[in-house]
């Protein structure tokens, strides 16, 4: 009987356990998982976090130069962060907030110039078909 | 009085998974359940034909929210098996370790929703205040509260470094304090008791025979754990199995109290034994064969059969969940008690049926 006393004692002493969200908050871990953010300006639209997306939330496109991601789609796993070559994305340690409406995070880039070889070999196809 | 039937569920105040029970009434005994499932099937596992099987560790952790580590673990066992990928010995103790803190922050979850099935509101945030503190964890170490993705094929992702376990060890002092405080609460009083002891009896036997898993195993005298056949870095860490002998509600419960504490044991063992080293192998190549791997979540043994043919994608992935096993002893638990004992009783096996419907 009456074994939860000092647990009652200790409660009564002590601060609160709960904040008072959204008026305090707390500081987020270092290494949390939050919102995904890429800084374009590095991007060479290789395509490598589209394709490693476990949520396949990423779409980017190549020749407009648009990269786009859902963010509610997003499982905040940060497999694209690790498998990006040019380290232009990362994730910071604020949670996305609630929100209404759905929105897509869609940036816009400088799409790469098509390579030179490969409209070679473009040229040089039909020629060889001749032969 | 003729036989009745009330529909137990999927949307009932005291449980929070979606089953339903039709119980067969006489007068207030309960003489035979009729289960129906399939209320949150996602088809995970055909998944498999379109995410490749570094993806599908992502699709596996979200089999069941509060174990998520543990399905990774053993897909990604099977994987490396399958494989032959060496995996580094810091990257099993680190499973160890994200392993056994999902297993208390589960079994800490279900004794507060098993002292609310009963009423117990205060110990159920008392269990659950203790909880937030393993979240805590797990936030600061892998990056998230629940679903840490931190497993990969060949090893783990991230690392806990000198300064975090120091803090971890701290912070499992105060868990294990706040866990003592209410062991007599949660086991030694006598409303608990009365509500717990003698209900919902599975005896050695019956258990056995229709295949119970987990602490619901352990708790009717069956010394089974999928920890000992020395998975990921159990080999070299002490454990032994937590049995109870009474087969009631109080038994299972009691199990599971005393696995939180054992689990803070094992982390403890863990990171005294880390070794250094690389948390992770590079793997190339597509696996090829199949294979059957088990692990010990906190409801019991999960099963794993992966199937695959050299490509991308695996051929087939079957998922086998405690819960799954659990059904058919819990059917033989309900007949015979009052109408009154069944949430707790349904409880006491910790069903998720988000596992068992994949």
């Amino acid at each position: 009987m009456l074994f939860m006393t000092p647990n009652v004692i200790k409660n009564f002493l002590s601060k609160k356990a709960t904040r008072l969200y959204p008026f305090e908050v707390r500081e987020p871990f270092e290494g949390y998982r939050g919102e995904l953010v890429n800084d374009i300006d590095g991007c060479i639209f290789c395509g490598m976090c589209s394709k490693k997306c476990p949520s396949q939330c990423i779409t980017v496109d190549r020749t407009t130069g648009i990269w786009e991601c859902d963010p509610y789609a997003c499982i905040y796993c940060s497999i694209c962060v690790e498998a990006c070559p040019t380290k232009c994305l990362s994730m910071n340690n604020v949670h996305r907030k609630p929100a209404a409406t759905k929105s897509m995070y869609t940036l816009q880039g400088v799409p790469p110039k098509p390579k030179k070889k490969a409209a070679d070999t473009a040229e040089d196809k039909p020629a060889k078909e001749d032969k | 009085m003729a036989k009745t039937i009330i529909p137990f569920g999927p949307q009932h105040p005291v449980l929070p998974e979606p089953v339903h029970l039709k119980l067969v009434v006489e007068d207030e005994i309960v003489i035979e359940a009729i289960p129906a499932l399939g209320y949150v099937h996602r088809g995970l596992e055909k998944l498999t034909e379109i995410r490749d099987y570094h993806q599908m560790i992502q699709v596996v952790e979200r089999v069941c929210g509060i174990c998520s580590c543990l399905h990774a673990v053993c897909f990604c066992h099977g994987i490396e098996e399958l494989m032959k990928v060496d995996v580094p010995r810091r990257a099993k103790y680190l499973r160890v370790i994200w392993g056994e803190l999902h297993r208390m922050h589960s079994h800490l979850l279900w004794l507060g929703l098993f002292a609310d099935a009963f009423g117990f509101e205060s110990v159920f945030q008392q269990f659950w205040k203790i909880r937030e503190k393993i979240m805590d964890i797990l936030e600061a170490t892998a990056g998230n509260r629940v679903i840490i993705s931190v497993n990969v094929v060949g090893g783990t992702r991230y690392d806990i470094s000198p300064e975090q376990c120091r803090w971890i060890l701290q912070e499992l002092n105060g868990v294990e304090a706040g866990i003592n405080a209410l062991q007599r609460t949660m086991m030694d009083d006598y409303t608990v008791k009365h509500r717990t002891v003698g209900v919902g009896v599975l005896t050695r036997e019956q258990a056995i025979e229709l295949g119970a898993a987990g602490p619901t195993l352990r708790g009717s005298g069956v010394a089974q754990d999928m920890r000992m056949l020395k998975y990921a870095a159990f080999d070299e860490l002490d454990f032994e199995p937590v049995v109870e002998t009474g087969g009631d509600s109080y038994s299972r419960s009691n199990v599971r109290f005393r696995e939180t504490l054992q689990s803070i044991d094992l982390i403890r063992q863990a990171i005294s034994k880390l070794p250094e080293g690389p948390i992770n192998v590079p793997v190339k190549g597509n696996p090829e064969g199949e294979i059957i791997t088990r692990v010990e979540q906190p409801r019991g043994e999960l099963m794993y059969y992966i199937k695959a043919s050299g490509k991308k994608y695996l051929d087939r992935v079957r998922i086998r969940t405690p819960t799954f096993a659990n059904v058919p002893p819990l059917l033989a638990m309900v007949g015979g008690i009052e109408l009154a004992n069944v949430p707790v009783v349904v409880l006491s096996i910790d069903p998720c049926i988000s596992c068992t419907e994949r």
